[in-house]
């Protein structure tokens, strides 16, 4: 997609006015803002949690989704959230997230993934459908969004959002001392079902931008790389929204001005923006010490503390 | 649902029918040289995966084992577009994020950091490569790819079989004889090291040897299978003894079996192989707690 590489180097503000000119550049940077605050949020959660396994799964079922969707000839998107709430509901009713049941949650999360590989390996060999559009699946087409997707896309954004923030308080109680919270009277085990459908939502809206493969990274990177910076649950959300945003925004205009796709530069700046945070935890570390002047870092023990014993 | 029959890797027809005498069922089947390599290559992979699923279960690293498993893809384009041999683009990718998932992510909130993230940037990678390998010619590309991803077990020529039994035949030999100090480090870390056993280094070594043996069955099973193979079987192992060495035996026995009865349902069905297989554990697996679940309902009603 190199049309105006020559003149970026020389015009930087003509050459954003030229790509914003472009509809289909507009309609895929809008996409990519929601998914990316989507994902920011949802992801959040899905770190405090350790359920990346999890996240991974529900975008891999999207791809028996869609396959599936295309054999009997619906939507893709129909296919992509029935199979993933089907999924979240799987994942949700082997696992028995007990306190100790981490290796029974990783082996019914296991098990839902085999199942939806071995459906879409079924689904694309019956449908017929050639090699090229499993790619389509698994890479998305974050440059072909048109005016209808935007519109499906953002609705169920909203769904997901206003649903996140329903359960926030309690999910994030459960998350982070799921004992206690059981005892308060906290439904532990529904808001661990709600979320995994959220999540299952949130990745099925994004699988048509982004691709099963990379909304996965959008997920993962931006909230690992925000709880390296903060303890704190607000900012953190907030850092891995605005992270999940930046990256997304420089990945699709990188993309625009050099030949190379769209999802290498998103997961390459993803990447980029989990070892910086990497890099200045140490540094933070090296130069507070003594001092507790970053309420962050102050809280940051007890809080990984309190996680650790949550889990064991 | 008739035109289910054509669809396979090879044509049905030209294939002898089942029958109840089954030795002779055996012999129709093992004549072909795809089958007899098919049956070679899906052994090692089966018995080599039966017993790393097992520690990678008992080690939590199924997450692992799953990325490991996806970026064979990136690996084996990567070294495909600089004309070196796919396997060791392979073999090179995932032993480096083996070393870093061992060495960066000893605590398992740590490590479900770490491998995701090092899995989200290297399937990045992936759609780099392969479309850099489609803008250098080659119209077969993105076929290419998927068969990395689902592999092609019916159609792997004898060489690479025998290279894939001769792996397979390793990293079993080097599993059992480093499962008695794995297994005191796994189950005890705290004491194993107090002993002088090297937990730290096993612990690398053994996703080391996870991304060997992943790297090789993906080439000939596709990135899909083994993980199938390494999950399922060590999973219902788990469920029906707590002995670990019988539990071992036992994943790698129902990998076998599930790969033979897959390998065979194929060439009388014409199914995808790697399909066949994977639901074939996972339906296993899925008995096997539906089983156990009834068992416990039906005992607390006794009690009452």
């Amino acid at each position: 997609m190199a049309m105006v590489s020559d003149q970026a180097a020389w015009h930087p503000l003509a050459a954003l006015q030229v790509m914003f000119s472009y509809a289909f550049m507009r309609n895929a940077l809008l996409a990519g803002t929601i998914v990316a605050l989507v994902a920011g949020v949802i992801g959040y959660f899905m770190a405090l949690r350790r359920e990346s396994f999890a996240g991974h799964t529900l975008a891999n079922i999207g791809f028996a989704g869609a396959a599936g969707a295309a054999l009997v000839g619906v939507s893709p998107i129909v296919g992509l959230i029935a199979f993933g709430l089907l999924g979240a509901a799987g994942v949700g009713a082997l696992g028995e997230r007990s306190l100790r049941g981490r290796r029974r949650a990783d082996i019914a999360i296991g098990a839902i993934l085999t199942l939806a590989l071995a459906l879409g390996v079924l689904f694309e060999r019956l449908s017929s459908a050639k090699a090229a559009s499993v790619y389509a699946i698994l890479f998305g087409s974050a440059l072909g969004v048109s005016e209808a997707d935007l519109r499906e896309i953002a609705l169920t954004a909203v769904i997901t959002l206003l649903g996140v923030m329903l359960i926030a308080r309690p999910l994030l109680f459960a998350t982070l001392d799921p004992e206690v919270a059981a005892a308060r009277g906290v439904p532990v085990r529904l808001l661990s079902y709600v979320y995994l459908a959220l999540l299952a939502l949130a990745v099925a809206q994004a699988i048509q931008v982004v691709g099963a493969l990379l909304i996965f990274a959008l997920l993962v990177a931006p909230a690992a790389a925000a709880q390296r910076l903060t303890a704190r649950p607000g900012l953190g959300l907030a850092l891995s929204v605005a992270i999940a945003l930046l990256v997304t925004w420089l990945g699709l205009t990188v993309a625009y001005f050099t030949p190379y796709p769209v999802g290498f530069f998103i997961t390459s700046f993803a990447f980029a923006a989990y070892l910086l945070a990497r890099l200045a935890q140490i540094i933070a570390r090296r130069i507070l010490v003594h001092g507790t002047t970053d309420p962050g870092s102050a809280h940051g023990q007890p809080m990984a503390e309190m996680i650790r014993e949550a889990r064991s | 649902m008739s035109s289910l029959l054509t669809l396979g890797v090879t044509a049905s027809t030209a294939l002898p029918p089942f029958s109840l005498n089954l030795l002779e069922d055996a012999q129709a089947m093992l004549w072909y040289d795809f089958m007899r390599n098919a049956f070679l290559a899906g052994t090692a992979v089966a018995l080599a995966a039966g017993f790393i699923g097992y520690f990678m279960l008992v080690r939590q690293l199924a997450f692992a084992g799953d990325a490991l498993s996806h970026l064979t893809f990136a690996g084996a384009l990567g070294a495909v577009i600089i004309d070196l041999n796919p396997l060791v683009g392979v073999f090179g990718l995932t032993s480096l994020v083996a070393v870093a998932i061992g060495a960066l992510g000893d605590r398992a909130r740590a490590r479900d950091e770490v491998v995701g993230v090092a899995l989200a940037w290297t399937l990045g990678l992936g759609v780099l490569f392969s479309s850099i390998y489609t803008a250098t010619g080659s119209a077969a590309s993105s076929a290419f790819g998927v068969k990395i991803l689902f592999g092609s077990i019916l159609g792997i020529p004898a060489s690479q079989a025998q290279i894939a039994a001769v792996m397979g035949a390793g990293v079993i030999l080097v599993i059992v004889l480093i499962a008695r100090p794995l297994l005191f480090a796994t189950l005890d870390p705290e004491v194993a090291a107090a002993r002088g056993v090297p937990v730290r280094l096993l612990g690398v070594g053994f996703v080391l040897l996870l991304a060997i043996a992943v790297g090789e069955a993906a080439q000939v099973v596709g990135a899909l299978l083994i993980f199938a193979l390494l999950m399922m079987p060590a999973a219902i192992a788990l469920r029906l003894t707590s002995r670990p060495y019988v539990g071992m035996a036992l994943a790698a026995l129902l990998a076998l079996i599930i790969t033979w009865a897959g390998l065979t349902l194929t060439f009388y069905t014409s199914y995808p192989a790697s399909f066949l297989i994977s639901a074939l554990a996972v339906v296993s697996y899925l008995v096997v707690v539906a089983t156990q679940r009834m068992g416990r309902f039906l005992a607390q009603r006794r009690v009452r």
